[in-house]
């Protein structure tokens, strides 16, 4: 099957507009003949919810929490990227645009990123209105930052909470939609299978986390805004529950995987400390604009770092990148880090960090300067490892930290299935091969206060008159019989593991295999001890309890089987992309220099994976990639 | 490390609980406290015994899921820390712990320690929120707003949901949550038009679940995200003055 | 597991105080009381009203150091406020039930705040509390509430009615007083009572700040300092008295 982006005709800038003119409308009138699943409340679901509430549209709304406002979004430190130009340093909407395309190695779609690009704006303007308390300057005006090596300053922040602010904007605007019955909410309520009646997807299959009762939901159209799999690694700034399972499972039931193996590898988190550590926590890049990030010369040098003088330190990035420093991208930094750490110069107990260091700073600035800069986040690193970072240099190593892959979507953010959309992280398309600092909490928004809401009329409006498929039709009961048979199995293998283990061993396989640096031979090796273990835990799995009741280890089975299938197909991805661009680099592909080396003749394409039945041999549909307005360009921080 | 773990076990809404006793060896003192319940469960499961039920995600202070009340305390003795941002090395070699849920008549017990939190989400949705629906917002800059405004709205704001100032509270009063929640907004000038209906309808929201503030200050000193009791004065102040003001003039300075 | 459905009704919270009746409008005083801020707000208020009495009560009865004429000149003169346009007693009266009134808000609150409190926590904590920041003022006020209240009623059968035990006469403040608190176990009542008069203030003297919202950062720091001062201040006036008298200071 032929993927149709359906990107519009026109000249870039002219795209979205000319877009939202030609898309169908639904009458104000008619919306609430419309019922809308919104899966997931993080910022694209609660954002999408809401707006589509507003607009009359029916909405249902799952979330696996307790609370709407728990969903990860929440924990994003740094700031939201908008192309509003109040500092006047040549910002512009193109340039954002460029920026991102560029960032992302040039595996993203132009149309989008331009779309998103365009949104930004409004979407500060429809944060502010909301109340969100972004930091001000002392004339009451929008105060900004620059982030992550960007050449301009257009990075909006609340603290280092803007992820928190931004969330419960969209929770509150969402709270309202329920408070005036718009909104149905469903909380603890878990998306356990797409319902898919000839070829459409027509509603959903849930569990109700507290009381173990599983439920089917239908609607006119279902939308998933529930994140990346980052967690697939197990070890990863991501919240413990985040997982693949909704996306996987909407996957199975037809929906193309696209481009898995893009995974983001943020370079500040707090290296693990032991084998019980649970997750890694992000330290903000916005460290690495006072920190010099450096390792001991020789193998093994026992001294503590006080000890070690001038000459007997390699700051490596300054000595690499001479012109960027410490500010390199993303991946940059990070596979440096790496580099120094399997050479064996690592430091700390476990020998897996390198040190980022302030001392220099507070000897140029004072200890204050430094304080109010980063006093919160000195703070959690003082708690997190017992050591003072005024005095001790932070250690820090890269840890997984975003997922630019997920479900193909088209222009609209409808995948291949037709009635499903995908926002947010769980979808693929703006980010390409590597995301910008700050762009992630822009798209989330961008998707669900303005991209859907403009573009889901154009497939309800011709459904006028016809209600969606009633749940007693035998598709739902298939489904949620298929469900209720997989919870039934979990609680009769009884083995001898807990999942948590069977997680633990996958995540080994996927970092050290797929991770940071990824050859041939890595990834065959993967794929060869991935299903090995997915058969393991499908017979020595221990999942104690019942399924009518809270049951924490059950919900959990679910997510890691679901990761022992995606985590073939990431592996798989990596291992047919020959070239490193973003976040993917294989080591077959670089520069003498050991930088990635793009192929664009062979791979300016989306994968796109779908399902076949036998995860061996997944079908690849590409989509190609044109880039008619950013020049490719082999990037180069040197 | 080894500590000993005194743990509320409670296998549904309606079933009698009981505290269990646990030996923990082992124990890492760079384990954050909800790191060894994962040992804990791991090693239950190992035993064929059922794990204990606890909320958690972030693991980074900021979700508000993690909600122990540890030997006491919620959240344990560490001043501005959520559970999973305590850590072992907070407590001596052998100690013993005693860990129980939230207890309020409205967070009632789903599971050993997991407690139900929605009304919270009752008291957001009663009015927690300014209204402005999606696309029509004027430029982000045309509101001028004080710099000490925005910061103080963003002390408020920065409220995690996690309940510990009921739990603490010897009341089970909600107060703080509802009055960050409230002047979060009531604070911005955004959140004016709506403010004496919003803190007409939040305070009487949050009294049909929790009880009443007396004024102990327990909940400022629970709270991890340090939010101060100023906010429930400034509640009660706008709570008051709504009372008594003629909302047709409300637009009217002074 | 289920059949096919829409979802239960899984939420377990609910509600723990009644709802106002829907429908018909409560006239506005209703209204205003049902709230609980509104109630803590009326306790302030009438917190106010009690410690300005508390307080003008002191320091007229410190009148007892300047000798019997003294304090029965001043005890006609409270008679005769108000003369001529109000009848002799006329403005006691006011002030009485005033006061009577005040009592009565202060402690109908306080008790519906208490059962409020206490349905907001059904079951308690089953492991030993520890608590951070309340006092044990704070956490005291409702005992040392009802100790000021109980001993108030003595107080009045005591000096104001004369049935107290002692020999009394109308008229003659100052011999009743050294009457009642030679007797050494009156005095410690006295004592005790004023200290738990002190306790109570000491937490509602800064918390009243907090339920009528009188927040400013400019003067937040003198709230507890008014609070400890005004306690202190009503506590020494007042134990002074029985002290002096059982001591034989005064006689």
């Amino acid at each position: 099957m032929a993927l149709d982006a359906r990107i519009p005709e026109g000249p870039i800038a002219h795209k979205w507009d000319n877009h939202k003119f030609d898309v169908k409308l639904v009458n104000p009138a008619n919306r609430r003949r419309f019922k809308v699943i919104v899966v997931g409340t993080g910022l694209a679901g609660a954002s999408a919810a809401a707006s589509l509430a507003e607009l009359g549209y029916q909405v249902e709304v799952h979330t696996f929490h307790d609370s709407p406002r728990r969903a990860h979004s929440i924990a994003a430190q740094g700031g939201i990227n908008a192309a509003k130009n109040y500092r006047n340093d040549d910002d512009s909407v193109h340039r954002l645009f460029y920026d991102t395309v560029k960032g992302g190695d040039y595996r993203s779609r132009e149309a989008n990123v331009h779309r998103l690009a365009q949104v930004s704006v409004d979407i500060i303007d429809q944060c502010v209105a909301q109340g969100v308390p972004f930091a001000r300057e002392y004339g009451g005006l929008l105060d900004n930052r620059s982030f992550g090596g960007a050449q301009v300053s257009r990075t909006f922040y609340a603290r280092g909470q803007t992820g928190q602010q931004l969330l419960l904007g969209a929770y509150q605007a969402l709270a309202n939609q329920i408070q005036l019955g718009n909104v149905k909410l469903h909380n603890r309520s878990e998306m356990l299978d797409l319902v898919v009646k000839d070829g459409v997807a027509v509603g959903i299959v849930a569990r109700n986390l507290m009381t173990g009762a599983v439920t089917s939901h239908s609607a006119h159209a279902v939308v998933l805004a529930t994140g990346g799999y980052g967690n697939v690694f197990y070890l990863s700034t991501n919240a413990k529950a985040s997982n693949v399972t909704a996306a996987w499972r909407a996957h199975k039931r037809g929906a193309y995987m696209a481009n898995p193996c893009f995974t983001q590898i943020h370079p500040t988190c707090i290296p693990a400390s032991d084998e019980f550590q649970s997750k890694l926590t992000l330290m903000s890049e916005s460290l690495r604009n006072d920190g010099r990030i450096w390792v001991p010369k020789e193998f093994g040098d026992e001294r503590p770092p006080g000890q070690i003088p001038e000459g007997d330190r390699d700051y490596y990035l300054e000595r690499r990148y001479p012109a960027f420093g410490n500010l390199v991208p993303r991946d940059v930094a990070s596979r440096a880090s790496k580099r120094e750490v399997d050479a064996g110069r690592g430091v700390g107990p476990l020998k897996n960090g390198v040190y980022l260091d302030f001392a220099d700073a507070i000897d140029r600035l004072g200890r204050h300067v430094i304080e109010e800069r980063y006093g919160n986040l000195f703070q959690m690193y003082e708690r997190i490892t017992g050591e003072d970072p005024y005095v001790v240099p932070m250690r820090i190593y890269p840890a997984v930290h975003y997922t630019m892959g997920g479900l193909w979507v088209d222009y609209n953010l409808m995948s291949n299935v037709p009635g499903l959309y995908v926002l947010g992280e769980a979808n693929f398309s703006d980010h390409g091969a590597n995301r910008l600092g700050a762009s992630a909490l822009m798209q989330g928004l961008a998707d669900g206060y303005f991209v859907l809401p403009a573009t889901i009329g154009d497939y309800l409006a011709p459904q006028l008159g016809s209600p969606p498929v009633t749940t007693d039709d035998p598709v739902f009961a298939e489904t949620q019989r298929s469900v209720e048979d997989t919870i039934s199995r979990f609680l009769s293998i009884n083995g001898t593991r807990s999942v948590n283990w069977f997680h633990r061993e996958l995540g080994k396989i996927i970092w050290d295999n797929c991770g940071m640096a990824r050859s041939t031979e890595s990834l065959e090796k993967a794929i060869a001890e991935i299903p090995a273990l997915r058969e393991e835990f499908w017979n020595d799995v221990r999942i104690l309890g019942e399924g009518d009741t809270l049951n924490q280890s059950l919900e959990k089975a679910g997510r890691v089987a679901d990761f022992l299938e995606f985590g073939e197909l990431m592996c798989r991805d990596a291992l047919h992309r020959e070239e490193s661009c973003g976040g993917h680099f294989r080591v077959e592909h670089q520069t003498e220099d050991g930088e990635a080396l793009r192929n664009d003749d062979d791979f300016a394409y989306v994968a796109a994976w779908e399902y076949t039945g036998d995860h061996a041999s997944p079908a690849l549909h590409k989509e190609q990639l044109e880039f008619e307005n950013v020049h490719l360009a082999q990037r180069s921080y040197k | 490390m080894k500590v000993t773990l005194t743990v509320w076990r409670q296998p549904g809404p309606s079933a009698t609980g009981r505290f269990e006793t646990y030996e923990v060896d082992e124990v890492s003192e760079d384990m954050s406290f909800l790191e060894l319940f994962d040992v804990l469960n791991d090693r239950l499961i190992g035993k064929g015994e059922e794990p204990v039920a606890f909320d958690h995600d972030c693991r980074e202070g900021i979700c508000g899921s993690c909600s122990m009340m540890i030997n006491g305390r919620p959240h344990g003795p560490e001043l501005g820390t959520a559970t999973c941002q305590l850590h072992m090395r907070k407590f001596q070699d052998g100690a013993k712990i005693t860990v129980e849920p939230w207890r309020a008549a409205s967070f009632p017990i789903v599971r050993d320690l997991v407690v139900d939190r929605s009304a919270f989400d009752r008291i957001v949705e009663s009015g927690g929120y300014i209204t402005a629906p999606t696309g029509s917002a004027p430029d982000g800059n045309l509101i001028l707003i004080p710099k000490a405004v925005a910061d103080s709205a963003m002390d408020a704001a920065q409220c995690i949901g996690c309940g510990a100032c009921v739990a603490a509270c010897p009341n089970g009063a909600a107060n703080l949550f509802t009055a960050a929640k409230i002047m979060h907004l009531n604070l911005l000038p955004q959140g004016q038009p709506e403010r004496w209906e919003r803190v007409t309808n939040m305070v009487q929201t949050m009294e049909r679940y929790f009880g009443s503030c007396t004024n102990h200050g327990e909940c400022q000193t629970a709270c991890p995200k340090e939010i101060s009791i100023d906010f429930i004065a400034l509640m009660n102040r706008d709570y008051i003055k709504a009372q008594f003001k003629q909302r047709r003039l409300a637009s009217q300075r002074g | 597991m289920t059949k096919v459905s829409e979802a239960p009704k899984a939420r377990l919270e609910r509600p723990v105080h009644p709802a106002p009746k829907e429908g018909r409008r409560r006239p506005f005083i209703v209204e205003f009381y049902g709230s609980a801020v509104a109630k803590k707000w009326l306790m302030a208020v009438t917190g106010i009203m009690l410690m300005g009495f508390v307080f003008a009560h002191m320091v007229g009865n410190l009148k007892l150091y300047f000798g019997e004429k003294s304090l029965n000149q001043y005890a006609e003169w409270l008679k005769e406020i108000g003369e001529p346009i109000l009848p002799r007693t006329g403005l006691l009266w006011i002030l009485r039930f005033a006061l009577l009134g005040a009592v009565v808000i202060h402690i109908v609150s306080a008790a519906q705040l208490t059962r409020m409190n206490r349905r907001a926590r059904p079951d308690r904590y089953k492991a030993p509390r520890d608590y951070a920041a309340a006092t044990f003022a704070s956490r005291t006020m409702r005992w040392t509430g009802v100790i000021v209240a109980l001993f108030v009623i003595y107080h009045l059968m005591d000096l104001t009615w004369g049935v107290g035990g002692a020999e009394w006469t109308s008229g003659e403040v100052y011999q009743n007083i050294i009457n009642s608190f030679e007797r050494w176990p009156i005095a410690i009542v006295y004592i005790v009572a004023n200290l738990a008069l002190g306790v109570h203030l000491y937490h509602g003297g800064w918390s009243m700040f907090q339920s009528l919202g009188w927040n400013n950062g400019k003067f937040n720091d003198w709230r507890r300092m008014f609070a400890i001062g005004f306690a202190t201040i009503v506590v020494v006036g007042n134990v002074s008295m029985p002290l002096m008298v059982v001591t034989g200071v005064v006689n």
